[in-house]
């Protein structure tokens, strides 16, 4: 298995654990739902937590299920409570190297507060899938070279800019 | 990288951190740390998908984490052939803060290995055992082969049925039906359940010596959940499987072996254009592995 996954090229073969979480209280998954396909469909194994889970649930599951990457949706406007008390979570739980990324209904002027609290990413409606695809290859390689990328990490890098 | 011993460690002490890397690292490396307690208590949970096996097992779990076992639950899901990804299944909903430290869920892909068996499951459980978790339950997916092949990891299987029969008819004939110890119709609040239980209870009864209950669950209402974890509780391990399992056990690495071979994807091309025969490829496996060059 290790000797087939060296021949591929790299591009084309890397498997991350990914867990999407649903905080708050909206009840909308697509969005969530078509994300977690399109990273199923990019090669990733994919967890989906399903609606409504507090912080405390989702920084259990990350734990249990060893998540390299944690992708948060939120359509309620409570992303600028619930994001960042996540992020915290995370680091005190030692999974500061965990790659956060948020999607969903997230105005433009709460952006910045997301990417000070150790978020690499923010996507909007509309946003074609391959775009997260693209972001996660960019993170990984990031994490790689030894680059701040996970939400304990140095701020500074983030995909959006 | 820490080391897989010194992730055991920490893991027995009871760091949750610890016990997760510790599944990652035997799931990439495929190696297991040197285990001293022989591996305890195992739950197979199978069944035709839709028929509620998750919820029953959130329903189970709360029963068992609340007198105070530690449950650990492994959720098998396919990994699709196409792009080597997987969509681990929605998570098993354990509300209460109180449960929550008793209650380990994990994913685990089937990743390459055909018929979802994937041979990493016998360390993993090992070592949960170690870090003493009481209550193993491993839930596969509702269809093919995994069903059977599940019957041997586990030392007690629960098969789970809706109420619309025809799909245990079919399971009847893959020979699902013998191995279960214990068979729960769920969704005993829809019409039809108890019909369907009473079929299967006069499936059973065509032979004589065939004392096995069929148990009518809701796990929505949470009825029926009681009885149904005291006669699991009391069913025996299962050890006249112990033959089965060693060959399912073989099998699962023998498969997972084959799958990983570095030329295996040469040789289906060259099959796909015929220029070798299903016996010469089988041949040149089997050399490989005679030189040790696996």
């Amino acid at each position: 298995m290790r000797l087939l996954e060296v021949i591929l090229p790299l591009a084309t073969y890397i498997n991350m654990r990914i867990v999407i979480a649903k905080p708050g209280l909206d009840g909308h998954d697509r969005g969530a739902k078509v994300v977690s396909r399109a990273l199923r469909d990019g090669g990733h194994d994919v967890i989906y937590t399903g609606l409504r889970k507090t912080p405390e649930e989702i920084v259990r599951i990350v734990n249990d299920e060893d998540a390299e990457v944690l992708g948060l949706s939120t359509l309620s406007g409570a992303h600028d409570s619930l994001i960042p008390k996540i992020c915290e979570q995370l680091i005190e739980n030692r999974l500061g190297s965990v790659i956060v990324f948020a999607g969903g209904i997230i105005p433009e002027r709460d952006i910045e507060a997301l990417f000070q609290s150790g978020v690499r990413a923010v996507f909007g409606p509309g946003t074609p899938t391959s775009d997260v695809l693209d972001f996660l290859n960019e993170a990984l390689i990031r994490k790689q070279n030894g680059n701040p990328v996970g939400v304990g990490d140095d701020s500074g890098w983030n995909w959006n800019d | 990288m820490t080391d897989i011993s010194d992730l055991l460690e920490s893991a027995k002490l009871g760091d949750r951190r610890s016990l997760s890397m510790l599944i990652s690292a035997i799931s990439e490396s495929g190696d297991s740390p040197s285990i001293n307690t022989a591996t305890g208590w195992i739950l197979g949970v199978t069944g035709p998908p839709g028929s509620g096996k998750s919820t029953l097992i959130g329903q189970m779990v709360r029963k068992w984490a609340s007198s105070g076992e530690r449950v650990a639950v492994l959720a098998l899901d396919p990994t699709s052939p196409l792009s080597g990804g997987s969509l681990l299944a929605d998570r098993i909903r354990m509300e209460g803060d109180d449960l929550r430290e008793n209650v380990f869920v994990r994913s685990i892909p089937s990743g390459k290995t055909p018929g979802a068996i994937s041979p990493i499951l016998w360390p993993i459980c090992g070592v949960l055992t170690e870090c003493g978790w009481t209550r193993i339950i491993v839930e596969t997916v509702g269809t093919g082969q995994s069903e059977f092949r599940i019957a041997a990891l586990v030392d007690r299987l629960l098969l789970v049925d809706g109420p619309d029969r025809g799909d245990i008819i079919q399971a009847e004939k893959a020979g699902v039906l013998e191995l279960a110890d214990v068979i729960a119709v769920n969704k005993s609040d829809l019409p039809g359940a108890s019909s369907a239980a009473q079929h299967i209870r006069s499936s059973l009864s065509l032979a004589s010596d065939d004392n096995r209950e069929v148990v009518l669950v809701s796990a929505k209402e949470g009825h029926g959940i009681q009885e149904l974890v005291e006669i699991i509780e009391k069913c025996e391990p299962q050890n006249t499987r112990g033959k089965m399992m060693m060959m399912e056990r073989l099998i699962s690495e023998w498969d997972a072996a084959l799958v990983s071979h570095p030329e295996i994807d040469n040789i289906i091309s060259e099959l796909c254009d015929g220029s070798i025969t299903i016996s010469q490829a089988i041949e040149i496996l089997v050399s490989s592995i005679r030189d040790g060059g696996l």
